[in-house]
């Protein structure tokens, strides 16, 4: 692999950037590998990046169906934080937070994450006492965090309306400072470099459509590019899991819905964190570009069109003029909606299932781009290991029927 | 955005009347108390969530309050039809063409009672 530093650019410069090694290999599929990964999302990618460096396990294939990243990883809104209510939830996303902190000089790839802080509003004094409780409960598992009110609010953010002529006034906030926001297609990007430069496959345009499954083990898939044969398999196909399984004879526990976010036009630097409405029901931060990046809740229905309902574009931009009330006249330049695999309890799916090879890291739901690093990490390791690894254990697909569910609703940015 | 035709009022109303409530047909076991975990987590939680056609439970919540079902492409989003609860869906993943009233009438008793007969102190 070809190291990227500021005296590779100045070299390149010289030969007006036309040399530079492709990022990744476009090989034909083997016949066998020890390990296959289907997705080829962020947490696809960083699961075979982290077999390949932390366990040896190079010979593994990245299985496609479309382009690196086309789907949630690049739909989202590149939060990243890690203050959740329940111990195992603080546990996964603030291990996933501490590979965040050194993800770009591990990979070799600027995936511009930027430590700009997280706020978290509370309208009314329910808001503040849920609040109050998630700081403590974050502060005893070691996650930064603090309750701050409208002085400091209208601090750290000038142009929100901290008055009490609000229809729904801020009563203060709980604030992540360690939180912040990362450049989503650089994280696709950087972990399939890295992992190919490794040694991993990755196969575009690659679909799976069905697997070989002998006495309850399996032991190959079926694609659009003949069959592959390999004894450990992880899925990791966000929205599309339910169907995945299904090929599987599986039934998960999970509801795929359309979840959508729009960019503005690019202004001046206005706002430089991210702010969060649970009541109010948005979220919103501005990229180094200048646009403003805007997401709130998903449309209530079942659906796998990547694309929301107007009635919900309507909804999130009342909540964001509410607390931004000068935004009234910037103009929206696009919007998206990506496919998100929601859980009862807001909670992922790091799991073994009833075929004996076969691994599902699903469910993230609305949440899973701040969890790329931690997901992939351990979801690697239980691959490795044959075993869930500790962190991604409590996240087993039992839980729904043994009733341990891990409840994050509130910790949801917004409801969902 | 969707055009829903409400069954009850026989009017085609805005999306934003409604809200979706997920899957329909599902059938709450008739004694909760002697299901076993996994046949409760079963019906609280798992869910057949297709790429195609799918049955699902709507409410007019600022219409007329009633509760009725949509069969829906969750792919297209093509609305197929809709009908009152306690009806049975004439278009299904199955019979994507749709099926005749006496033919759909004669399955859906026959998938009842399988259905019925699969899960033992379970009614739909």
């Amino acid at each position: 692999m070809q190291r990227y530093s500021g005296f590779g650019l100045a070299k390149h410069a010289l030969s007006h950037h036309e040399n530079w090694q492709r990022q990744w290999r476009n090989p034909t599929p083997k016949k066998k590998y020890d390990v296959i990964v289907v997705g080829g999302g962020g947490h696809g990618l960083a699961t075979a990046y982290y077999l390949a460096k932390n366990h040896g396990i190079t010979n593994v294939a990245v299985l496609e169906k479309g382009w690196l990243g086309g789907g949630n990883t690049a739909r989202n809104t590149t939060i990243v934080r890690s203050n959740y209510l329940w111990d195992e939830a603080a546990r996964l996303y603030d291990h996933s937070l501490d590979l965040w902190k050194g993800l770009s000089q591990d990979l070799n790839y600027n995936v511009m994450f930027s430590q700009r802080g997280v706020m978290n509003l509370g309208h009314t004094l329910q808001d503040m006492r849920d609040i109050q409780r998630r700081v403590h409960a974050n502060r005893l598992n070691g996650v930064d965090s603090e309750v701050i009110y409208p002085d400091q609010i209208k601090e750290i953010v000038p142009v929100i309306d901290t008055s009490e002529r609000a229809r729904y006034p801020i009563l203060g906030a709980s604030w992540q400072k360690s939180a912040g926001v990362a450049r989503h297609d650089a994280v696709a990007w950087g972990y399939a470099r890295a992992a190919d430069a490794l040694g991993v496959d990755i196969l575009q345009n690659t679909e799976v459509t069905g697997f070989k499954i002998r006495d309850g083990q399996v032991y190959g898939v079926h694609t659009n590019r003949g069959d592959i044969e390999s004894k450990t398999i992880g899925c990791v196909t966000a929205g599309n899991s339910g169907v995945v399984a299904k090929m599987a004879g599986l039934k998960l526990p999970l509801e795929s819905h359309p979840l959508q976010a729009l960019v503005s036009e690019p202004l001046k630097p206005v706002l430089d964190t991210v702010v969060m409405s649970n009541h109010v029901h948005g979220y919103i931060s501005q990229t180094d570009k200048g646009d403003l990046v805007i997401g709130a809740g998903i449309d209530g229905y079942l659906g796998y069109g990547q694309r929301g309902s107007y009635s919900t574009v309507e909804h999130t931009l009342q909540a964001i003029v509410e607390m931004f009330p000068s935004f009234s006249r910037v103009r929206m330049n696009r919007q998206w909606g990506g496919i998100v695999d929601t859980c009862a309890d807001a909670c992922p799916i790091l799991s073994k299932t009833k075929v004996k090879g076969l691994f599902f890291n699903c469910g993230w739901g609305t949440g899973g781009f701040k969890a790329t690093p931690g997901s992939g990490h351990v979801f690697a390791a239980s691959l490795a290991k044959g075993e869930m690894h500790p962190i991604a254990a409590p996240f087993s697909i039992d839980r729904f029927n043994t009733g341990a569910l891990i409840d994050e609703h509130g910790a949801a940015g917004v409801a969902h | 955005m969707f055009y829903i035709h409400c069954p009850y009022c026989d009017e085609y109303r805005d999306e934003e009347e409604f809200h979706p409530k997920g899957q329909a047909h599902i059938a709450r076991p008739e004694e909760p108390e002697s299901c076993t975990d996994e046949q409760w987590g079963d019906y609280l939680f798992f869910r057949d969530n297709p790429r195609g056609i799918h049955h699902e439970l709507w409410v007019h919540a600022i219409g007329c309050r009633k509760f009725f079902n949509i069969t829906r492409n969750s792919a297209s989003y093509e609305i197929l039809e809709t009908y009152r609860m306690g009806e049975q869906p004439r278009v299904s993943a199955e019979h994507p063409e749709g099926k005749s009233a006496e033919q759909g009438a004669a399955v859906n008793v026959a998938d009842e009672a399988g259905r019925v007969a699969g899960q033992e102190g379970v009614k739909a």
